[in-house]
C-alpha cells in the first residue's frame, strides 16, 4: 500500500511540474512575441550570455579540438588512417561537441545564474512589486533572457567549432608533424554546410532550453536562501539533462535517414 | 455613486492544501478612508492584500474594486485595474540591480512609459516628499540603511499618483524613532493623494497613528471592524488582548501542536 502510494506521489508531483512548466513556457513565448518589446534588457542579457561567456566557452573548445585531434591521430595510428584526423576533429567539432560542450558550460554559468537572480527577486517580493508598478514579469524578466539566449547560443558555438578546429590545427602541425597547408585542406574538404547548421540548430534550441530553466527554477522558487540554492542547482542539473537528451533527438532528426 | 465603497471584499476564503487562511472575509473600504488590519502573524493579513492585487487567486468569494470584479478579469482589464494601486512592500522590494532613482520612477518609465529624463526629475521630486536628498538618486539599495530604503519604497510607492496605496508592515524591522518617521510621512502622503489606504501591521502604535478605521483578523475571519477611535472601548476580548500586547486571554499562541 505504501509502496503504491509513493510510487503515486511522485507520478502525481511529476505531472504537476509538467503542467506548470508547459504554462510558464507558453506564457513566456507568447510575452517573447507580444510588444512591447525591452530591447534594452534584451541587449543587456545578450552582453551577459554572449560575450561575458566567451572567455569559459573559448577554453572549453580549444582544449577539445587539441585532444581530439591528439586522441584520433594515436588511435587511427592503429590503422594507417592518420589522414582522417582533420576531418574527424571539424567534423566532431561543429556537429556534436561545440553546441553540447558550449551549451554545458553556458549551462553552468547563466542557468545558475539566471535561477539564483530570479529566485532571490521572488523570495524578496521583488517579483511581486514588478506586478504592482504595471510590469508584466513574464515579459521583463522572462522573455529577455528567452531571446538572448536563443540568439547568443549560437553565435558562441559559432566561435568554439572555429577555436575548436583551431586547437585541432595547433596539434596537428605542431606536434603531430602534419603538414600545415594539407592539414587545413582536409578540414575543409569533406566538411557540409550541414554539419554546422545542424550543430548552430542544436545551439540555438539548448539556448533557449538554458533559459527557460534557469527562469522557470527561479521564478518557482520558495523560502529564502535555501530554496534560492535549490531552484540554482535544478536549473543547472535540469539545463544539463535537457541539452543532454535533446541533442539526440535532434542528431537524429538530422541525420538518422 | 459616491458613497460606493472603494474596495469591497465579499466572503473571501483562500487556503494553501489543508490549511485555511482566508474564512471567509467580507469588508468594505470607503473611497479615502486610511483603514488597517491588524492580527497576529500567519492570520492572513498579507494573503488579504495578495488576493485584492491579483497576486493571488482566492478559492471562493468576490472582490470589487470600483464596483469591478477583480477575481475574474481578463488580464488586459486587470492591467488596467493594477494601474490604480501602488504598494509598499515589508521588506521594500527595491530592485537591486537598478540606481535609486529608476527604482522609484519604475512604474513611470515601465508602466506610464514616461520619458527617462522627465521620469528621473519626477523621482527626485518624489525623494524629496519622503525627505530623502537628491544625492542619493544615483546610489544602489543596497547602499542605503533600512530606514532609508523604507523611504525609498514609499517614494516608489506613491511615485505614480495611485488611487490606493497598500501597506504591508510599514514599520516592521525599524527603530521607534524612524517608524514614527515612517508613519508621519504615510499619513502627510495618503493625505497629499487623496488615495485610499489599506495598512496590515501588528504594532499598534503605527496602526492608532495611520488609521481612520480598524478591523482585526484572526483565524482568517474579520472579527472586529470599527473606528480607530473605539477600539478601546471595542468590548472584544480578543481585540483587547492583542492591543494590550497580553500572552493571556482568548488568543493562544500556537507553540504546541
Amino acid at each position: 500500500m505504501n509502496l503504491l502510494a509513493a510510487v503515486g506521489r511522485v507520478f502525481l508531483s511529476f505531472l504537476e511540474h509538467t503542467g506548470r512548466l508547459s504554462v510558464f513556457t507558453a506564457v513566456a513565448l507568447s510575452h517573447c512575441l507580444r510588444p512591447p518589446i525591452y530591447h534594452r534588457l534584451i541587449g543587456r542579457q545578450m552582453l551577459e550570455i554572449g560575450y561575458f561567456s566567451l572567455p569559459v566557452v573559448g577554453l572549453t573548445a580549444i582544449f577539445t579540438g587539441m585532444v581530439l585531434a591528439l586522441q584520433s591521430h594515436t588511435g587511427f595510428a592503429r590503422f594507417q588512417a592518420e589522414g582522417a584526423v582533420a576531418t574527424v576533429v571539424v567534423i566532431s567539432m561543429t556537429r556534436e561537441l561545440g553546441p553540447v560542450l558550449a551549451g554545458l558550460m553556458v549551462a553552468g554559468r547563466i542557468g545558475a545564474a539566471m535561477a539564483a537572480e530570479i529566485g532571490t527577486m521572488q523570495v524578496t517580493e521583488q517579483i511581486d512589486a514588478l506586478a504592482t508598478l504595471s510590469t508584466n514579469p513574464y515579459k521583463y524578466l522572462v522573455a529577455p533572457r528567452l531571446i538572448a539566449g536563443i540568439l547568443m547560443v549560437p553565435c558562441l558555438v559559432l566561435i568554439a567549432d572555429i577555436i575548436g578546429v583551431f586547437g585541432g590545427f595547433l596539434v596537428g602541425a605542431y606536434q603531430l608533424g602534419y603538414n600545415p597547408a594539407t592539414y587545413i585542406h582536409s578540414t575543409w574538404e569533406y566538411l557540409k554546410p550541414i554539419d554546422v547548421l545542424s550543430g548552430l540548430v542544436k545551439a540555438s534550441v539548448f539556448g533557449f532550453v538554458i533559459s527557460l530553466m534557469g527562469c522557470y527554477n527561479g521564478y518557482h522558487s520558495r523560502g529564502g536562501a535555501q530554496g534560492v540554492g535549490q531552484a540554482t542547482t535544478n536549473a543547472v542539473v535540469s539545463a544539463s539533462i535537457l541539452i543532454l537528451t535533446t541533442n539526440y533527438v535532434l542528431t537524429a532528426l538530422f541525420f538518422n535517414k | 455613486m459616491t458613497d460606493q465603497p472603494k474596495i469591497q471584499l465579499i466572503d473571501v476564503h483562500k487556503s494553501f492544501g489543508p490549511k485555511t487562511v482566508l474564512d471567509g472575509v467580507t469588508v468594505d473600504i470607503a473611497r479615502g478612508e486610511s483603514f488597517v488590519i491588524i492580527g497576529g502573524s500567519g492570520t492572513g493579513k498579507s494573503v488579504t492584500l495578495k488576493c485584492i492585487l491579483g497576486l493571488m487567486r482566492p478559492d471562493r468569494g468576490r472582490i470589487l474594486v470600483d464596483g469591478e470584479d477583480v477575481v475574474d478579469m481578463s488580464a488586459r482589464d486587470h492591467e488596467r485595474v493594477m494601474k490604480k494601486f501602488g504598494m509598499l512592500f515589508q521588506g521594500g522590494a527595491l530592485f537591486d540591480s537598478l540606481p535609486v532613482w529608476e527604482n522609484v520612477a519604475f512604474g513611470l518609465i515601465q508602466g506610464l512609459r514616461m520619458d527617462r529624463r522627465k521620469a528621473r526629475k519626477k523621482a527626485v521630486e518624489k525623494l524629496a516628499q519622503v525627505g530623502l536628498a537628491a544625492d542619493v538618486a544615483d546610489l544602489s539599495p543596497s547602499e542605503l540603511s533600512g530606514g532609508m530604503q523604507k523611504r525609498v519604497a514609499l517614494a516608489r510607492a506613491i511615485a505614480a499618483e495611485p488611487e490606493i496605496i497598500f501597506f504591508d508592515e510599514p514599520t516592521t524591522g525599524l527603530d521607534p524613532i524612524m517608524a514614527d518617521v515612517i508613519n508621519d510621512l504615510i499619513v502627510k502622503c495618503v493625505k497629499e493623494l487623496g488615495a485610499t489606504a489599506v495598512s496590515i501591521t501588528h504594532d499598534m502604535h503605527s496602526a492608532r497613528k495611520i488609521s481612520d478605521r480598524m478591523a482585526m483578523l484572526y483565524h482568517g475571519r474579520l472579527i472586529w471592524t470599527g473606528a480607530t477611535v473605539d477600539v478601546d472601548r471595542a468590548d472584544n476580548p480578543y481585540v483587547d488582548q492583542f492591543i494590550h500586547g497580553r500572552a493571556d486571554g482568548p488568543i493562544k499562541m500556537e507553540l504546541r501542536r
